[in-house]
């Protein structure tokens, strides 16, 4: 096996996995010693360079950082990383001195952008900052989006989304709110130099079934119901709902109607209950408010009684998998089963609405209905118009549009300058020791052994009276400080150096997950199986580093390291050392690589 | 060393032995000698030795005497039973817990120091009386406690951390302890656990006194040029006779080695070495040949390393003085105290 090159951005960014499973490239653990040391500023600052939304985020975001936490695959939860990022925004102070100010001489350049979504405003506010006159269209009342229309107020109640709009706003993006636009064309017709497009995936999935057309008024599509509920134009359901469908939608749907008047609500899934869309945590909420969740069933038909809705047939049936490990869902062969209820939610999945955009103006959809993009660049057939969110590659999550976002600013910035949007410019990398003396390093070492704090939340008899309630309380200090103890500070890497060591094994003893082998070279999946303890995680990399006297190489798995240190504080010659390594991924204006 | 205590978390991947352990539970405190001691190694060969032999750690009894070596057992098998005695007198401690319970394992655990100087006549005896136990020596060649001063197995000629030449000439425990009657002779090097982890585990399921004398760089006082205790002259001149695996009877035996090459020993208690000779003309069952072999070698400047010398049928002290086979503490009333009857039958034969 070739040694590791730990100089490329990449290996130690794989190594911090909060960071590197986040679309946007948070830097978490950075973030987390900051709440720890109660600078709720500087932890805010840092989240909103990367995501914009830190306090949206931090109550809804998907989390794709937390299974992917080292924690997890050391102890039994990851931390609560999500969780800790609402911290930094409950208790910040206020920030407004310390954002960015949008230049005042202006670089004359023209930013459309349709949709005041997540993908929207983050594209407005990376530019904005480099000079930018940006203007986003929106129809609805104020900005916001889906993270407006779509998600529940008791989970996200609209003074977050008003005050991370504001932000936005605040950096001279001119918001025009109550603007339908109707015509890609007469929009471009107004020379702006790039028109961005976020404008989601406005459209719910219908179920075309018998019994659909005469039961209509008591059949709505989830996304649609959710606005009117959002918006105060439904503000009661019948007593008995049924919500069809698994993804996390179907659960905010299904939450709503228990607040609405909704006393007996029942989930109904095509799949499996574990194979379902919805985030764990999600189905979690939904079963703890006395919803249940029916597995296995596909909808047949909507009975009715003259066109009142008296319930639904479900065909049963279950899964099987062919030697590809497809599955596909073949029904039992048992009775069909029919379940009573006075009204139905579709959340049977989003589609994209593209009837605004004219066919023949040079932007190309593909037979999807997608627009035909470069997943790289985001930029459409028509050069000035870019993608993102949503809106772009199909139907994903908040932080996703604003990973999206970032991307599609960069592209427009290249674009408006002239420049090859292939060269993109990379990230800023930085690895310092943390070395204070003996057995000091300038982050705690100290591994915690304490469980995942819970979150407290409001009792189910208040939660379910008031549908504007905020349900999770969030942390307090307390147990912020505590859970902030968790991290393992992934990105302080182990750094070895080769000439250093004398091969005293002293590392190799202390270590506590016994991660690190000194052995002779062989190839990889050979070597993965005779280390101290074999490395059986594929997806996480050997470090591998040769030049030692023996002629051995050393092997580290990186697979279950704590960052504790310990291999650092035991070696006598310096040989480890850890060196904190910060990884700051481009965003609009910085310098592309000269080639 | 470290203020840490080491993190409890371990991944669910982690290797574990027959009794359900993990290496981790064979383990004891923190250590606190100086970071890159060699006997912290010896110390986690220790651990590796026990886990692989799936030994109950409350079969096993640790003893030591004095010095940065003797501190060790409170670093490895934190359930096990210990007792850090005077200096130098580890053996008579150890001698006198084997005679009172022949069940326990003794691991005895000492430096040159502890063994050569003060109790070196403690070790002889230990030794001479075939106690059954491991007896490890970790021996770096200095005093590292007091700050570096030579040891009674300094070499002749070898120059302390301020310069000063040793004129004294060296114990050879080893050669000593081949010359004394154990039944079990290794020598290896705390930088090579590989060597080292084999040797302890055969030492371990020995019957008879082992003795194991480990070369273990002192980090902080003897690890210069100059000296020949360093992690660097140690690996330079080091000549092993053999490399050793130890089978335990429920193993599958996999190896196959050219003929000549291997020598098979089965111990006493069924456990079978494997020695993969690297000197072909090496005879580790000839003792007269191996102190003669260890003389010739070190007055070559090398470090003799591997199983040294194996008695496969050896006998250890309870069986030379016809002892009890129970443990003395589980030997009832009626049984020590058999009553008028037993008296006098015993009175009447001496008549």
């Amino acid at each position: 096996m070739k040694p590791t090159d730990i100089s490329a951005p990449d290996y130690l960014h794989k190594v911090v996995d909060c960071q590197w499973a986040c679309p946007a490239h948070t830097p978490v653990p950075e973030y987390i010693r900051q709440i720890a040391a109660g600078d709720f500023a500087a932890a805010y600052l840092l989240n909103w360079r990367s995501n914009v939304f830190p306090g949206i985020l931090g109550r809804v975001c998907d989390r794709p950082c937390e299974p992917a936490c080292r924690r997890g695959r050391v102890d039994k939860e990851p931390v609560a990383i999500c969780r800790l990022k609402r911290v930094a925004a409950d208790f910040k102070e206020d920030i407004h001195e310390l954002l960015p100010k949008a230049p005042t001489v202006k670089n004359g350049k023209r930013i459309a952008c349709v949709g005041a979504g997540p993908a929207s405003l983050t594209v407005a506010r990376d530019l904005a900052v480099q000079g930018y006159s940006v203007t986003v269209f929106d129809s609805g009342q104020s900005a916001g989006g889906m993270m407006r229309s779509q998600i529940p107020k008791f989970r996200l109640p609209d003074s977050v989304i008003d005050e991370e709009c504001g932000y936005v706003a605040g950096l001279d993006v001119e918001l025009r709110q109550n603007e339908w636009i109707g015509s890609l064309r007469e929009l471009l017709a107004g020379n702006w130099d790039a028109v961005f497009v976020g404008t989601g995936a406005p459209r719910g999935r219908d179920a075309d079934l018998p019994g659909r057309k005469e039961a209509a008024a008591h059949i709505h599509v989830g996304i649609d119901w959710l606005a009117n509920v959002a918006f105060g134009h439904v503000t009661k359901i019948a007593r008995r709902v049924i919500v069809l469908g698994g993804g996390n939608t179907a659960m905010d749907c299904c939450r709503s109607a228990r607040r609405l008047g909704g006393e007996d609500v029942h989930v109904v899934v095509r799949s499996g209950f574990d194979e379902m869309k919805a985030s764990p945590w999600e189905k979690e909420d939904a079963i703890h408010e006395g919803i249940p969740i029916h597995n296995y069933l596909v909808q047949k038909a909507f009975t009715h009684d003259n066109g009142r809705l008296t319930g639904v047939l479900f065909e049963k049936v279950q899964a099987e998998y062919d030697a590809a490990g497809r599955r596909s869902l073949v029904p039992t062969g048992e009775p069909d089963v029919h379940r009573e209820c006075d009204e139905v939610l579709l959340a049977i999945g989003q589609e994209n609405a593209f009837t605004w955009i004219e066919r023949d103006i040079g932007v190309e959809f593909d037979r999807h209905g997608m627009p035909v993009l470069d997943a790289k660049t985001l930029q459409s057939t028509l050069p000035r118009v870019f993608f993102g969110g949503d809106a772009a590659l199909g139907p994903k999550n908040i932080i996703t549009a604003v990973a999206q976002g970032h991307e599609a600013a960069i592209s427009i910035d290249l674009f408006c300058r002239n420049e090859p949007l292939t060269q993109r410019p990379g990230p800023l990398v930085n690895l310092v020791s943390q070395k204070m003396g003996i057995h000091e390093w300038s982050y705690d070492n100290h591994v915690s052994e304490e469980a995942r704090r819970k979150v407290p939340v409001k009792t189910l008899e208040e939660a379910l009276k008031d549908i504007k309630l905020e349900f999770e309380l969030g942390y307090d200090l307390k147990l912020a400080c505590g859970e902030t103890e968790r991290c393992l500070n992934c990105d302080v890497a182990t750094v070895f150096t080769p000439k250093l060591c004398i091969e005293c094994d002293a590392c190799v003893d202390i270590c506590p997950t016994e991660c690190i082998t000194f052995t002779a070279n062989g190839e990889e999946d050979e070597l993965r199986g005779r280390l101290k303890a074999p490395a059986k995680n594929r997806e996480q990399a050997l470090y591998l580093a040769e030049g030692l006297k023996t002629g051995r190489v050393m092997v580290k798995d990186e697979n279950v390291c704590l960052h504790c240190g310990m291999c650092a504080e035991r070696c006598p010659t310096g040989a480890w050392d850890m060196q904190k390594f910060t990884i700051d991924v481009a965003q609009a204006g910085a310098e592309a690589p000269r080639s | 060393m470290t203020y840490l205590a080491k993190p409890k978390l371990l991944s669910a991947d982690a290797p574990r032995n027959a009794l359900g352990y993990t290496r981790r539970d064979y383990e004891g405190a923190i250590s606190t000698l100086c970071a890159g001691c060699g006997h912290d190694s010896i110390s986690a060969a220790i651990v590796q030795a026990c886990f692989d032999l799936d030994i109950e750690p409350h079969k096993v009894a640790k003893l030591s005497g004095i010095g940065c070596s003797s501190k060790t057992p409170d670093y490895f098998l934190g359930n096990s039973h210990g007792f850090n005695s005077v200096h130098g007198r580890m053996p008579s401690v150890l001698t006198g817990a084997a005679l009172a319970n022949r069940n326990l394992i003794y691991l005895g655990v000492s430096g040159d120091g502890d063994s050569a100087s003060i109790g070196i006549g403690q070790f002889a005896h230990a030794m001479r009386r075939g106690v059954n136990m491991t007896y490890i020596v970790e021996n770096n060649g200095v005093y590292g406690l007091t700050k570096g001063q030579f040891s009674a197995t300094a070499d002749k000629g070898s120059k302390s951390k301020k310069g000063v030449l040793n004129s004294d000439s060296p114990i050879d425990l080893a050669a000593l302890a081949l010359q004394l009657g154990a039944t079990y002779v290794a020598r290896s090097f705390s930088g090579d656990k590989e060597q080292l982890v084999p040797l302890i585990k055969g030492a371990l399921c020995h019957n008879g006194p082992a003795l194991i004398d480990v070369l273990s760089p002192c980090v902080t006082f003897n690890n210069h040029s100059g000296s020949t205790r360093s992690y660097d002259y140690v690996r330079q001149h080091n000549e092993a006779v053999n490399r050793v695996e130890v089978i335990l009877p429920r193993d599958p035996i996999e190896a196959s080695y050219p003929p000549g090459s291997l020598r098979r020993i089965v111990q006493h208690d069924g456990s079978i070495l494997h020695l993969r000779k690297l000197d072909i003309d090496y005879d580790p069952s000839d003792r007269i040949g191996a102190i003669n072999h260890l003389q010739e070698r070190q007055a070559l400047g090398e470090i003799v390393t591997g199983l040294l010398y194996v008695d496969s049928s050896a006998q250890d002290m309870h069986s030379h003085l016809n002892t009890v086979e129970k443990p003395l503490n589980q030997l009832g009333d009626a049984y020590l105290c058999p009553g008028s009857k037993a008296l006098h039958a015993l009175n009447d034969a001496l008549m």
